[in-house]
């Protein structure tokens, strides 16, 4: 049933630079996001329901002059976006659960060898091949821990066509500023929902570009900390020689067993992020300085959501809606003054309480904190969260 | 007040369900400058399997995307009939294909031969969605019958516009004629 994923009228340069209305779904925006971004590589395996993202970037890569490929499979998708990246390309592959189990390992190496890269993941029903063409949120969880050993991510979640393009522009800046990995995380009503978006002319939105070292290559030590605690990237090819491995490395780049070694380069990785926590937690707020109850959801059912509130502010329930862009790190700090303020909050969710047990958790007690949870392959309706949002 | 207005369309898949959702968002979103959503659910079949395709015009930014009670229905197959009918609300407005509808539940059902028409007066029945859309168009005046035609010439594959055209008014004319005949309201 896929029909053609957009009209003659957009073309390889769009219709983004006269700022028309154009009608497009979640995926279509994700594509027009990342090449506004940047991206000139994009590497995956199609699967339902990413495969939009795909067939897009496939007409719209090579008209920039960028590359696309599809790749055998996920594992060798990822890997292909790790060797672009480290290329200096900025580079996505998009995927959904099944091909997202199989990015793991490489999700692990481009965490340990601090490559950007950002990695969409539309999710459906699961777990293995699960409900293909249906909604979930199922891969939160998965996205924070999914590869093995203690590691920083970046999970951003989005639940409107607008999201799909900031939210994606929003990635690779994040990827590029922290040399990180970024998940985002769509859905399939996300990214199956044709909305109309006026696409902002490329000089209306901040384009964030790798720190490259500017020394002599002889001086250039690869992995050395910095006040930031983001070493300078080099691009293979530009005459910086170094070495790149899933092993723990000293700061050249070569496998080190030194705890003297091991203690400080682990510590980095995790406070390039934790430090900078400020500009990569992102919440949108709706009612919430006045609320009674707060909602706080992400993704499509955000969207119901706020549609809620709409209702149980009719009602003359003092209902808010705390909108989660970035899932990983949680946004603790965003969330918490909230949680000492309100009488109880509500977790809706397309799984059995993925990010509720994140709430509860930062909550210490300090109020109620009730989920809704819903595995039917469907959307969670506004009626559904009004009749819980009018007994808190 | 905020207008929503909520329009589910359903048949089965390879009937052209989701893009005829498609052209009817862009003629409300695109033409008319309304805010428009547009969603669909279908199953894993290429062919076969249902499809529905859910459009959700609004006046003002639209949050839940979908339809929670549609006011028109159209429906190009028995089972999204079934399915769906009494999902609205008493005003509301059901169309069906008359031909692959046979059993129509309710007495207000607009019932008319698109697939039929398609293939008599088109040559081609896969065109049933346009000459839906036209007769939808004309039923519910949720788009002009302008802006509808410039969303269709825009989204069919070039080479098929004087056809794509053709069915369109087959459809429109299909939906005037049962206009005309119907029995006047007392």
């Amino acid at each position: 049933m896929v029909q053609r994923a957009h009209g003659p009228r957009l073309t390889a340069h769009g219709l983004r630079d006269k700022g028309q209305a154009v009608l497009l779904q979640g995926n279509e925006a994700m594509v027009e996001g990342a090449l506004a971004a940047g991206c000139r590589f994009f590497a995956g395996y199609p699967i339902t329901p990413a495969t939009e993202i795909s067939e897009m970037m496939s007409r719209r890569l090579p008209a920039l002059g960028g590359t696309f490929i599809q790749m055998e499979d996920e594992i060798a998708s990822l890997g292909a976006v790790i060797g672009a990246s480290l290329a200096g390309a900025k580079a996505m592959t998009a995927t959904s659960g099944p091909g997202f189990s199989l990015m793991q390992e490489n999700l692990g190496f481009a965490c340990m060898a601090e490559v950007p890269c950002v990695i969409v993941n539309v999710m459906r029903g699961g777990p293995s091949t699960g409900l293909p063409t249906h909604v979930s949120q199922g891969d939160v969880q998965q996205a924070r821990w999914g590869t093995h050993g203690d590691h920083p991510i970046i999970v951003l979640a989005v639940a409107t066509t607008r999201d799909c393009f900031e939210v994606t522009v929003q990635a690779f800046n994040l990827s590029e500023k922290y040399r990180t990995p970024v998940i985002i995380l769509s859905d399939e009503v996300v990214a199956h929902t044709r909305e109309k978006i006026v696409l902002p002319p490329p000089a209306t939105f901040e384009v964030v570009d790798r720190l490259r070292p500017n020394m002599p290559p002889e001086w250039y030590i690869p992995y050395e900390d910095t006040p930031r605690g983001v070493p300078p990237m080099a691009v293979f090819g530009d005459g910086y020689r170094y070495h790149v491995t899933g092993l723990v490395h000293d700061v050249h780049g070569f496998p080190t067993e030194r705890p003297d070694e091991i203690v400080p380069f682990l510590n980095r990785l995790h406070r390039k992020i934790s430090q900078h926590f400020g500009d990569i937690q992102l919440v949108q707020d709706y009612l919430a300085a006045d609320a009674e109850v707060l909602v706080i959801a992400y993704g499509s059912v955000a969207r119901s959501a706020k549609r809620a509130v709409n209702y149980a502010r009719d009602r003359g329930v003092k209902a808010g809606l705390s909108k989660l862009i970035t899932l990983w790190p949680f946004p603790r700090r965003l969330l918490e003054p909230h949680l000492r303020r309100v009488r109880a909050v509500l977790v809706p969710e397309l799984n059995f309480g993925q990010i509720s047990r994140e709430v509860k958790r930062i909550n210490q007690g300090q109020t109620r904190v009730e989920k809704l949870n819903r595995l039917d392959g469907n959307l969670i309706t506004p009626e559904e969260i009004l009749e819980r949002l009018v007994k808190l | 007040m905020a207008e929503r207005l909520e329009i589910r369309l359903a048949g089965s898949g390879g009937q052209g369900i989701i893009l005829a959702g498609v052209i009817l968002a862009e003629a409300a979103g695109i033409h008319e400058g309304k805010y428009v959503c547009q969603t669909q659910s279908y199953g894993p079949q290429a062919r076969g399997g249902s499809a529905k395709a859910e459009v959700v015009i609004s006046e003002e930014e639209i949050d839940y995307p979908q339809a929670s009670q549609p006011e028109v229905l159209l429906c190009l197959s028995q089972k999204a009939c079934d399915t769906y009918v009494f999902d609205l609300p008493p005003e509301g407005l059901v169309i069906v294909d008359s031909g692959l509808v046979p059993q129509l539940p309710t007495t207000k059902a607009v019932g008319l031969p698109f697939t039929k028409i398609a293939r008599e007066q088109i040559g081609r029945e896969m065109l049933a969605n346009i000459v839906a859309l036209g007769a939808l168009a004309v039923l519910t005046r949720v788009v002009s019958l302008k802006s509808l035609e410039a969303a269709v010439l825009a989204r069919v594959p070039q080479g098929t516009e004087a056809l794509n055209r053709k069915a369109l008014d087959a459809g429109v004319q299909a939906a005037r004629r049962y206009l005309k005949s119907k029995p006047e309201k007392t």
